[in-house]
């Protein structure tokens, strides 16, 4: 294997706030470093309002920096036109409200518009994006459903699928495991790894669920404070004493028989 | 291999072709028999044969030997036909410019006037009236036509865009428009135009029934010229909307997603408000605040055509189109009383039982 220096994602001295209604801002993002190569795998770890969500839109380019600089392959964010970053960036928010009336089919095949090239019609490179999509998924079977019918973990893989159907080079997902039960949780981030070892997917991907989040990415990043506090692989990073840190809760660190650090949480 | 397979197989990723004909089919064929019915009855009859080879004769040159009298023809061509085409031309307009708001908005009860359209317009239009009246100079100038438009319909025109620039200029914050605060922002500014308007009615005196005639919204004052001016500017925005059928789908998402999936959100917001109100103001100018028309058309047929905006827009356009022209037909016969009238007195309880019908059906798929 050869080792490369290539960089997808940059992220440098971010820092991103939002106006207060009374003035002045609250600074949610103070400073942000990260960086992925391609086909990188990383979970985003962080207390609520640590500004997880924050990073990931500013990844997708719907937040602008107050500060610093978001490259993607080597450009900054700022140059992109959005229908050529959605070409590469696709993102699958933490809610979408669905409108009525469309099937999956016709809802993934939105996935489809930056790459447009016909005023009516889609082309056979679309149609088999669409499928593709659908199957990597696991939504083959929805395809004819009314997508208002879906339950969470049917409207979850719609998600993906719409996602995928852009034909993405960085995925981000936004706690893509809320309201799924645990089987749905593993299926779900199973299938995504499985694309990422496939294609070269490069993923971001908030979780809340450490154990879930050290089972499913080979690195993690933990968000505190508006800045990377940790960043490795899970193993080296989620100590009890991290998570005593950063959370405030005290835990249990056991390892499992393949050797994998194991948290739990003290009785209540 | 699996996947190959899997890639090879088509999905349904549009409006069929068979359902998107008998839609648009249905409409066309529904607008014709409208347009002819319309130009056909009247207090003076002509025969609905004799009516479309007048119309096929003039319009289409088609070479048909007259053997009608030339009283009919005018009557026909020069009474009727420019009120029926403009009927159609409102409706029309108005239904796509409902389309467009309620998606934009993502909001079912919105209508074309939501943003201020309506009461720019009649403050414009009442301004028109009244002005003749208080100052006499000005009534020379209300008699000539500009661009084919008198005096109070370029202004109703004017003050319904202008109206929409304020209120999109003062929702405007931090370079975005969020759709909350434009539906607010246009429900304030529509208050205090409102106000003004009835204001204005309250020291009018005896040109009241002018105003309120206006309001209801009339085709009685139809003619050529002013058919002329809406037309173009009806279909130019209908053009420009047609081909943005697929940012119109993905506004659906929100706005962020909408981002995701490639749209410039914001300027592609106002790009649609405006094209829309462009359409609104120019349908508006000729016929008066019509209500009705752009709410219920595009609620029904995204329960028949689906939401999807390729084949809604064109669908709405038709089927707006017929449905002014039957109601302009009703109130004629009604003893001419304003078209507004009409809509909304047979629109609303049959959009009632619409409502209630796709509620019960909705209901039993789901039991």
């Amino acid at each position: 294997m050869t080792v490369t220096t290539e960089v997808l994602v940059a992220v440098a001295d971010l820092v991103l706030g939002y106006p207060l209604p009374g003035g002045g801002r609250r600074e949610v993002l103070r400073g942000v470093n990260l960086s992925l190569a391609p086909g990188e795998l990383v979970a985003l770890l962080g207390t609520n309002g640590s500004g997880k969500t924050t990073l990931l839109r500013a990844l997708a380019g719907t937040l602008t920096p107050d500060a610093g600089v978001i490259r993607y392959a080597g450009r900054s964010l700022r140059e992109w036109r959005r229908n050529e970053l959605a070409r590469r960036v696709a993102v699958l928010p933490q809610q979408l409200e669905l409108p009525l009336g469309f099937r999956v089919s016709e809802l993934v095949a939105m996935g489809r518009a930056p790459h447009a090239r016909r005023l009516f019609a889609s082309t056979a490179d679309d149609d088999r994006a669409i499928a593709r999509a659908l199957f990597d998924a696991d939504a083959t079977d929805l395809a004819d459903r009314p997508a208002e019918e879906l339950s969470g973990g049917e409207r979850q893989r719609l998600l993906v699928a719409m996602a995928l159907a852009q034909e993405p080079d960085l995925l981000l997902l936004d706690e893509p495991t809320l309201h799924l039960d645990l089987a749905h949780q593993v299926s779900l981030l199973a299938a995504i790894r499985r694309l990422r070892d496939q294609r070269g997917l490069t993923v971001i991907a908030v979780l809340h669920d450490l154990n879930l989040a050290a089972a499913f990415a080979p690195r993690v990043a933990v968000l505190d404070g508006g800045r990377v506090v940790a960043d490795g692989a899970p193993g080296d990073v989620l100590s009890a004493d991290l998570v005593h840190r950063v959370f405030g809760v005290q835990v249990d660190e056991a390892r499992t028989e393949g050797g994998r650090r194991h948290l739990a949480l003290h009785e209540l | 291999m699996r996947a190959a397979a899997v890639t090879r197989q088509r999905f349904v990723t549009r409006p069929s072709l068979t359902r998107a004909g008998l839609v648009l089919g249905g409409g066309g064929v529904l607008l014709l028999a409208a347009m002819l019915a319309a130009v056909a009855i009247g207090s003076v009859g002509v025969g609905i044969g004799e009516t479309a080879s007048i119309l096929g004769r003039r319009l289409l040159a088609l070479p048909i030997a007259e053997t009608w009298s030339p009283a009919a023809e005018t009557i026909i061509f020069e009474l009727r036909l420019p009120r029926v085409m403009t009927a159609m031309l409102v409706g029309g307009g108005l239904a796509m410019a409902g389309t467009v708001f309620q998606a934009l908005l993502r909001n079912p009860m919105a209508d074309p006037y939501i943003i201020g359209t309506a009461s720019g317009a009649s403050l414009g239009a009442i301004i028109g009236i009244l002005a003749p009246l208080l100052v006499p100079a000005l009534a020379v100038g209300a008699g000539t036509a500009w661009l084919g438009l008198g005096m109070v319909q370029a202004l109703a025109f004017v003050g319904g865009i202008s109206t929409v620039l304020l209120v999109y200029a003062v929702a405007r914050g931090n370079g975005r428009v969020p759709v909350v605060t434009l539906l607010l922002t246009g429900y304030a500014v529509s208050s205090v135009l409102a106000a003004c308007v009835a204001l204005l009615m309250f020291v009018s005196g005896r040109a009241l029934g002018a105003i309120f005639g206006w309001l209801m919204g009339s085709l009685a004052g139809a003619t050529w010229p002013s058919l002329a001016f809406a037309a173009p500017l009806l279909a130019l925005s209908f053009a420009l909307l047609l081909v943005r059928w697929r940012r119109l789908n993905l506004l659906l998402l929100g706005d962020d997603q909408a981002a995701h999936l490639g749209v410039e959100v914001e300027r592609e917001k106002l790009v649609l408000t405006m094209l829309a109100t462009l359409a609104t103001s120019a349908a508006v100018a000729i016929s008066g605040t019509i209500g009705f028309v752009g709410l219920v058309v595009p609620h029904l047929l995204r329960l028949a055509t689906g939401p999807d905006h390729r084949l809604l827009l064109p669908a709405s356009v038709l089927y707006g189109a017929a449905l002014l022209a039957l109601a302009d037909l009703g109130a004629r016969l009604a003893g001419g009383i304003p078209v507004g009238i009409v809509t909304a007195l047979l629109g609303a309880p049959f959009f009632i039982w619409l409502l209630r019908r796709s509620r019960d059906l909705g209901r039993a798929a789901s039991a």
